[in-house]
């Protein structure tokens, strides 16, 4: 009895002993970093299994909304198991910056990319850029119908008309610029026309936008440009009745994001995790972008995008800057003032 | 022993009175394994109470409050409702008519239980843009948990005295009002059960609602985490809903109350004829066909569609066969788990049925109140903030996890069977001279072992299905089928996320079909007609 039962006991603890190192640490040896990864999957997984290839550091990636991510490492100070955090806006990197949680990017890497694209600070290194258009279904509203400026979203002509992804990452950065150029007040009333014009078009994200206009379910909608391309490329060419619009040239809804990357300060692979960074915005790294079906714009190196967009130097967006845009905490509060979070 | 389970069950109070020592091993035990269980709530009063009466206050009187309120509340009541009706009759006709084809039926019924709502959604959401919003998260709610008011209305059913149905006609009264009053009297209790049971699964799911685009609010404790950096937000929220699952929880004690059904006899269980159906017969196979084809023919025809249809790989991840492994071993050991765990306060609440051993089985209950999230944020916080990150983000966590999501699954599988092994015949092994550790082994546990087996494949079946707390808690570079489906489908990579939707299906019909044999062989299976 005794004997089986301490055979037993062996058993589980190797068994826990397995789970516990084993199946968590896959490769064991050779240099390894851990990425936070709030970018989408496709454009993440291009570049790791590049830079892998590369170099011969292992990647490994956890995928997760950027927001949570952020939430994560804040959660997690100074024991984080993270190296690299890449997420998709700035205000998740200017939000861990200013809690003192980056550590400071290589002077080198940051000159790879225009400087307007960077933190300020130098402690995260911009890698690529989307803009926010408008996604409108023609046989449901005419292009010369749609909205030219941000603030005629409220109009009640488009009631029921408008789909809205509220909790999306991407929405933020617009609030904060119409309460930039407009003030906090008109801000607000704003998005409670928003809200109405919405009514049930009140999506989870901007992949659901997408989809809901294109398939008519909806009139138009907010999205971030690469969004109705990679539908596109995701459904196939017969299937698309949607398109795309811009905004005025300089309407506060016409805003640029910058997707950026950084290195933490309690990462104990400081040099590798730097290489990563510097692998993004290198020529190799920017190709990629420029290349796969993420359909974002490459900002770094010198490389341009191979896609058939509107080339990056003929857009025309608000004048906002990466620090104004700042940490996102003025429009989840209007957000929640409005009831739409 | 052929007594029956009820007749099993009324001779619990008995035990006691022989004056059994309180057994302190198996009170710390199960004390200790309550308290674990008891820390997903303690966490939520902490993070809240952090924040200040004031800020919660803020936080839970904004106008969004009203809407998930109204949203959460409406879509409850609807689902539970309809759930009734339709989980009442597909029990009543595979249990008491001459249904033709009811062997069949009786597992068709029961199957959707195991797809996940997420891929039931997907399926709706994918092939037709009406379903979406309210009528749509009705649809694909009711289709998705009828099964939980059908299994046990179908198990009381069986076991219910045909008496009391015979005595009322023979008083005259007609059969429609026999089957309201008589019939469905006797199931009340298993149809409240059920309807608890589908309204607690309708307050913590997250997946289906999120694909539908309908907020309630575990949608919104997910959003309120993702957006805002704010966990105390989300843990306010949390408590409104525990608040919600409280007042289903105390209804249904309330509404439970009085009207027990009594037996005619103590053997008064006996086959019962079958209702002839007659004319109705070809109406009522073409509603359950209906039924069948609509809860499970259309997830499984739509992922299949997505699998045909789909464009070209967009996406890279892991393969199927990664995926489907690491949900077999997280499920496999937290089932395990689960099921152990039970054991010692199964036995307490059952042999031992003192007012502890009560408050301990109860205690655990709470769990079912708290959506998968909150679980798995409780756990992942409680390992960074007070034991050093200890299992953080490793599988063992992931498994505590699921162990506790699940453990209320467990503990009703092993009390019943712990209910049943009759008590006399371990006594005969004691009086043999045999030690009690002995009679445990040789005695006990082949007595219950049907029943510990229902339960870890109930567990395992949750587990397998399990994605809000999955996504929190996998190791880094893991996917699971469920967080591979999940990622897919969030890119609009229909036809990658269908081969993981179909997977995920066979998994879990298997554990499905194991559980509908065990219910099956339960003592009370009505007679066929003679």
């Amino acid at each position: 009895m005794t004997g089986r039962r301490s055979c037993a006991l062996g058993a589980v603890a190797l068994v826990a002993g397995w789970l516990l190192t084993a199946c968590d640490d896959p490769s064991g040896s050779g240099q390894e970093i851990t990425l936070y990864n709030g970018q989408h999957v496709q454009t993440t997984d291009a570049l790791v299994s590049a830079f892998e290839k590369a170099t011969g550091i292992t990647v490994n990636v956890r995928s997760d909304d950027e927001d949570t991510l952020a939430d994560q490492v804040v959660a997690e100070g100074s024991r984080s198991p993270a190296d690299v955090i890449y997420t998709e806006n700035s205000p998740a990197l200017e939000y861990l910056q200013s809690r003192g949680l980056l550590a400071a990017v290589d002077a080198s890497i940051l000159t790879d990319t225009p400087s307007g694209f960077n933190s300020p600070q130098g402690d995260w290194v911009g890698v690529s850029a989307r803009v926010s258009v408008l996604i409108y279904n023609p046989s449901l509203i005419a292009a010369s119908q749609l909205p030219t400026s941000v603030l005629q979203l409220a109009d009640s002509r488009y009631q029921g008309e408008l789909a809205i992804a509220p909790g999306e990452t991407d929405f933020q950065p617009i609030v904060t610029s119409v309460a930039r150029t407009y003030g906090t007040a008109a801000a607000l009333t704003w998005l409670e026309g928003l809200k109405t014009n919405a009514g049930s078009h009140v999506y989870p994200d901007n992949e659901t936008i997408a989809d809901e206009v294109n398939r008519g379910e909806v009139g138009f909608g907010v999205v971030n440009q690469y969004y109705w391309y990679r539908l596109a490329a995701e459904i196939g060419a017969d299937h698309v009745h949607s398109a795309i619009a811009y905004f005025a040239p300089g309407d506060p809804g016409y805003v640029l994001d910058v997707s950026g990357a950084a290195v933490l300060r309690a990462s104990t692979h400081q040099a590798a995790a730097q290489r990563f960074l510097a692998f993004l915005v290198s020529r190799p790294g920017q190709e990629i972008i420029a290349h796969s079906i993420s359909y974002e714009y490459p900002i770094a190196s010198g490389v341009t995008t191979a896609q058939p967009e509107t080339p990056f130097d003929q857009l025309q967006p608000n004048s906002i800057t990466i620090p104004e845009l700042g940490d996102g905490s003025q429009a989840i509060s209007l957000l929640q003032q409005a009831g739409l979070l | 022993m052929t007594t029956t389970g009820i007749a099993a069950e009324r001779r619990i109070p008995a035990v006691p009175a022989r004056r059994r020592p309180l057994p302190w091993p198996l009170l710390g035990t199960s004390a200790a394994v309550a308290a674990v269980l008891l820390a997903p709530l303690a966490f939520l009063l902490i993070e809240a109470g952090g924040t200040g009466a004031g800020t919660i206050a803020h936080l839970i009187w904004r106008p969004l409050t009203a809407t998930l309120l109204w949203n959460t509340v409406r879509l409850t009541v609807v689902v539970t409702a309809l759930c009734a009706v339709i989980g009442t009759l597909t029990a009543w006709c595979v249990e008491c008519t001459d249904l033709p084809g009811r062997r069949i039926w009786a597992v068709l019924v029961v199957v959707p239980f195991a797809i996940p709502d997420f891929v039931v959604s997907f399926g709706w959401a994918s092939i037709s843009p009406l379903v979406q919003g309210f009528q749509g998260a009705v649809l694909v709610m009711t289709l998705a948990v009828y099964p939980l008011v059908h299994l046990p209305v179908a198990a009381s059913l069986r076991s219910a005295d045909p008496g009391l149905e015979d005595a009322a006609r023979s008083l005259g009264i007609g059969r429609v009002r026999v089957f309201l009053r008589v019939t469905v009297g006797q199931a009340r209790g298993a149809i409240l059960g059920g309807c608890v049971l589908v309204a607690l699964v309708i307050l913590a799911e997250y997946g289906a609602f999120e694909i539908l685009g309908y907020q309630t609010f575990t949608t919104e404790i997910f959003t309120e985490f993702q957006v805002s950096f704010n966990v105390p937000t989300a843990c306010a929220l949390s408590l409104v809903l525990v608040l919600l699952s409280c007042v289903i929880l105390g209804g249904e004690v309330g509404a439970r109350g009085a009207g027990r059904a009594q037996r005619t006899g103590p053997l008064a269980q006996r086959a019962r004829r079958r209702r002839r159906l007659g004319r109705a017969t070809l109406p009522v196979e073409a509603a359950m066909l209906m039924l069948v084809g609509l809860a499970l023919g259309v997830p499984v025809g739509a992922a299949v569609y997505w699998m045909v249809a789909g464009g070209a790989p967009s996406l890279t991840g892991v393969s199927i066969l990664d995926a489907g492994w690491h949900t077999a071993l997280y499920s496999g050991c937290a089932a395990a788990l689960a099921t152990v765990a039970a054991l010692p306060v199964a036995l307490l609440a059952v042999r031992h049925a003192g007012r502890a051993g009560q408050l301990l089985e109860r205690s655990t209950y709470t769990v079912l109140a708290m959506p998968g999230l909150v679980i798995a944020l409780a756990i992942s916080y409680f390992s960074e903030r007070y034991a050093g990150g200890l299992g953080y983000q490793t599988s063992v966590l992931m498994i505590a996890a699921y162990a506790i999501l699940f453990f209320p699954l467990a503990l009703v599988g092993v009390r019943a069977s712990v209910a049943h092994a009759p008590v006399a015949m371990e006594e005969a092994a004691r009086s043999l001279g045999r030690t009690p550790r002995a009679v445990f082994v040789r005695v006990t546990l082949p007595l219950i072992a049907p029943g510990l087996s229902a339960a870890f494949c109930l567990v395992f079946l949750a587990c397998a299905t399990e994605l809000t707390a999955t996504l929190v808690l996998v190791p880094t570079g893991v996917q699971t089928l469920a967080t591979q489906f999940w990622a897919y489908q969030q890119n609009l990579a229909y036809g990658q996320a269908a081969p993981f939707a179909l997977v995920i299906i066979a998994i879990a019909a298997v554990p499905s079909y194991i559980l509908a044999r065990y219910f099956d062989r339960l003592p009370g299976r009505t007679g066929d007609p003679r």
